[in-house]
């Protein structure tokens, strides 16, 4: 399948079952509307008339170099993939968002997480169940070398015991199992200290820092218990973080904001946080319910198109301060294998979550809905039925997703998402799909943009 | 040539045919977890 866009003043075109990417001439560009495959080597003899705003010589130079991709199968590629999806089976669980706490020291408006009980009871995981949430990983993992750990929450600071006996405890026996823990936290920021700091950046491969970027943005909706100044409080402590992580060499770190309603010129958040010190830099639409008054919907999509194209716009003309972008980052040539990709989401397959009192989900959006509690690590019950749906929920199961161009980097968007906004995990949900294609042509613009410049 | 600039060879179908070790990272395509998606990966088994 062939998807053609313009951005950043380029004519791009991804194949998208080659992943062959493409800029044309506006000669090339307009004849892709007319031709299709199986392409002849013979050029169709009424192309010259239907573009006749271009040359002969040209049309048919371009018509020559089309075939030329066509025939090293990186235009019009054909999609064979589904037989890769036929075989798809369980795989090891591997990666787990624990659920320290279900308790939260901000009310932000817009939480997933109802402000951090998910619903139920303000809670705090023993230390206990951490540890038996690192054997359940040793046991279930199989040969995969590799494990994932989040901790999350509600704020995962508040039950700060808990993640130091998790990551002591999984440190004192990956050895002799043969696994490598990696460690990852999202926090809020409102508890670190020093002493949590130090712990985090050595322990951690990867920290969300959540902050959603100028002082009246974040404190609109980011509230505090004591109705002082959030942005006040967190972004000191951001900042001695990310100074810590990056003087010892680590870059991975995010920081992260959500955008709403409230403000679609969310540039002007990114590049606040740039200006604040940070380089890598998230911004992500929210995902919640049309009702909220801060709710995204169909009627902004113009609105944060042209903000997303003002954002690539920015990131490719910047020589200095430059950042990046979590959703614009692709990586056209070392990605990912397309059998990874035919599933983007891991949840209640390689990818657990588990909530303070031990309580297995499919994964963190999942927590507390009943319907999908999978098992708990107290009693050692696990449901190979929910695993088995979630491993054959991928790109061919689900609506839609084997017609869309953006499938190899989409991979069928998020299974919560759909589950809770249109009622089946297999059945995307319009508005995020909307977002990534938009968000997936700047990242490819950005990519040609940076590939371009290189090779000069 | 002159009227195409190729940026990214067509890789997808060789990556199939060796691909599926289930080495790299667990994914999550949701807003809510930035570390983890598709898109934001590297294959782990070429280094
Ligand atoms: S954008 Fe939507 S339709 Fe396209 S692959 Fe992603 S989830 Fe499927
Ligand atoms: S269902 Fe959504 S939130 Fe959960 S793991 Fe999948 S992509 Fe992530």
């Amino acid at each position: 399948m062939v998807h053609k866009f313009k951005q950043l003043g380029y004519n791009i075109v991804l194949d998208s079952d080659s992943n062959g990417v493409h800029v044309l001439d506006d000669c090339a560009y307009d004849m892709l509307d007319l031709i299709s495959a199986p392409m002849s080597e013979e050029m169709p003899l009424n192309l010259p008339a239907q573009l006749a705003k271009y040359s002969e010589d040209d049309v048919r130079g371009a018509y020559a170099e089309l075939y030329t991709l066509y025939k090293e199968g990186s235009l019009f590629a054909e999609d064979d993939y589904k037989k890769y999806s036929d075989t798809m089976v369980k795989s090891p669980v591997k990666s787990m968002c624990l659920n320290v706490s279900h308790d939260c020291n901000l009310r932000c408006e817009y939480c997933f997480a109802q402000t951090g009980d998910f619903g139920g009871e303000r809670c705090i995981m023993p230390p206990e169940i951490g540890r038996k949430a690192i054997d359940f990983l040793i046991e279930r993992s199989a040969n995969r070398e590799n494990i994932e750990l989040d901790f999350f929450g509600g704020e995962p600071l508040m039950a700060w015991d808990t993640v130091m006996e998790t990551v002591k405890y999984a440190r004192s026996i990956e050895k002799q199992h043969g696994k490598n823990f990696r460690f990852t936290i999202t926090t809020n920021g409102v508890l670190l200290d020093d002493e949590k700091i130090e712990f985090i950046n050595r322990e951690m491969v990867n920290v969300v820092l959540s902050l959603d970027g100028r002082r009246e943005t974040t404190d609109r909706i980011r509230k505090t218990l004591n109705g002082k100044s959030a942005y006040d409080v967190i972004v000191p402590k951001f900042q001695k973080l990310v100074k810590g992580r990056t003087t010892e060499g680590k870059t991975d770190y995010y920081v992260r904001a959500t955008f709403t309603k409230y403000n679609l010129d969310f540039t002007e958040d990114v590049l606040h946080m740039r200006e604040l010190g940070f380089e890598q830099l998230s911004a992500e639409p929210v995902v919640t319910d049309e009702k909220e008054p801060f709710a995204i919907t169909g009627a902004d999509l113009p609105r944060i198109y042209s903000e997303y194209d003002k954002l690539c716009e920015v990131m490719a003309n910047r020589t200095k301060d430059r950042f990046n972008f979590f959703h614009f980052m692709v990586d056209l040539d070392q990605g990912p294998c397309a059998i990874k990709r035919l599933r983007g989401c891991g949840c209640g397959n390689d990818y657990v979550a588990v909530d303070p009192n031990g309580n297995i989900f499919p994964c963190h959006q999942f927590v507390g809905i009943d319907k999908w509690k999978m098992g708990n690590l107290n009693d050692g019950t696990f449901d190979d039925e929910i695993k088995s749906y979630f491993a054959k929920t991928h790109l061919y199961s689900k609506q839609g997703c084997a017609d869309c161009w953006a499938k190899f980097y989409c991979s069928g968007g998020c299974n919560a998402n759909s589950y809770i906004y249109e009622g089946d995990c297999r059945k995307p949900h319009k508005l995020s799909c909307e977002l990534q294609r938009k968000r997936l042509e700047c990242a490819l613009a950005l990519a040609v943009h940076k590939a371009l410049a290189d090779s000069k | 040539m002159k009227h195409v600039v190729t940026v990214n060879k067509a890789n997808l179908k060789a990556s199939a045919e060796k691909g599926g070790c289930g080495k790299c990272t667990s994914s999550c395509q949701s807003a809510c977890k930035t570390s983890c998606t598709v898109a934001n990966q590297k294959c782990e088994s070429v280094k």
